[in-house]
């Protein structure tokens, strides 16, 4: 079915590598065609919404559930795992974050944080035409050009998705600046953190102040897309090498064979750098709102 | 359009190498620093270890981010 599918596709319109690549990094949003200007606030990226929302429901519902069916006598292996990393985080938190009260949200904060990351991460490791295809076969049967069936199945990928994480941090983070040291003491440390409180230095402590706000926040988003893109973009060149296929002969086969091995070790590796970004990012969610904290 | 492929065959090769460089010896300092500080207090690996995975995503970050621009810089000149 597939192959006749591709088949039928090849004769209308092959495309070739740098259109399969175009067409796998568009996103579907609602003005239906590619984003061109590099700012626009009035488009919406449905694939990055409909799937980090879905992944965060996935992944509040398995919290849920182990909460809910949790028992104080020997617990299953679920419950012990979600149980583990309830535990891992709260750790974590008690290192970086010293008052009690803030913990209360922040943990749980974090907890959240790290599960829907890693969730949404994790949609990288489902072959990439797989849910593209399906796109294009449902909107074809709705009427529309499967040519123009956009769809990014992975929402960290998506520098919207993680600054507008990034940006919330950001917003915690003040919240609690003025929280802990209320409005005046951090209007007072935004002007004589880090160099002084000589009055000449004002200028200089405010513009440190907020280059460290945004070198923190940008970097931030930065790390997370950046790793997930690039992870991305790597195995749609590895799909390539397989899409290279014209039959049997030695550089198809020697391809396929590559594509195998490359996909295989690529797949592997990601599986370190899924959970390992979602772990970074978490931890420094913690660690910023922990220097929130903590006066100059 | 020769020319244009020459320099960004050129571009991507000194982006990830440069990148590939820093990242290498940060990791290997890194690596080798925890090496050392587990042989000598080994009741502290564990907590070493945590963040030494944190730091070495941090430090991979950048290199990872540069190797994304790059392969896109390649993909979207060669494969037109």
């Amino acid at each position: 079915m597939s192959t006749e599918h591709a088949a039928e596709h090849a004769v209308a319109h092959a495309p070739n590598a740098g259109e399969y690549v175009a067409h796998h990094l568009t996103y579907l949003n609602t003005t239906g065609h590619k984003q061109t200007a590099l700012v626009d606030w009035s488009v919406l990226n449905i694939d990055t919404l409909f799937f980090s929302i879905a992944m965060g429901v996935v992944g509040v519902g398995l919290l849920w559930l182990a909460a809910r069916k949790a028992t104080s006598g020997v617990p299953g292996r679920f419950q012990g795992f979600v149980e583990l990393l309830v535990e891992m985080v709260s750790d974590q938190a008690k290192g970086i974050i010293h008052s009690e009260t803030s913990r209360k949200f922040v943990s749980p904060l974090a907890l959240t944080v790290f599960i829907w990351v890693f969730f949404m991460n994790a949609m990288d490791f489902l072959p990439v035409d797989l849910l593209p295809r399906i796109w294009e076969g449902i909107y074809g049967s709705m009427g529309g050009d499967p040519h123009h069936a956009y769809l990014r199945v992975v929402p960290t990928a998506d520098i919207n998705a993680t600054f507008g994480m990034s940006f919330t941090v950001l917003l915690i983070c003040l919240y609690y600046n003025m929280k802990i040291k209320g409005v005046g003491g951090w209007i007072h440390e935004l002007f004589t953190a880090p160099f002084g409180s000589h009055p000449v230095l004002w200028p200089v402590n405010f513009c440190m102040q907020l280059i460290e706000f945004a070198a923190k926040t940008i970097s931030h988003g930065m790390r997370l897309f950046g790793n997930m893109f690039a992870g991305e973009l790597i195995f749609m060149l590895i799909a390539l090498m397989g899409a290279a296929w014209t039959g049997f002969n030695a550089p198809s086969i020697l391809l396929f064979f590559g594509h195998f091995v490359a996909g295989l070790a690529w797949t592997l590796f990601h599986i370190l750098v899924v959970a390992l970004q979602a772990f970074i990012f978490m931890m420094l969610t913690l660690v910023y709102v922990g220097q929130a904290h903590e006066g100059h | 359009m020769e020319q244009v492929y020459g320099f960004v065959a050129l571009a991507c090769g000194l982006i990830i190498g440069l990148g590939a460089i820093g990242a290498c010896i940060g990791i290997a300092l890194m690596g080798g620093k925890y090496l050392e500080s587990s042989a000598r207090q080994p009741e502290l690996m564990n907590a070493l270890q945590v963040k030494m995975f944190l730091l070495a995503g941090l430090i991979d970050a950048a290199f990872i981010i540069g190797t994304g621009i790059a392969l896109w810089f390649a993909t979207s000149t060669f494969l037109k």
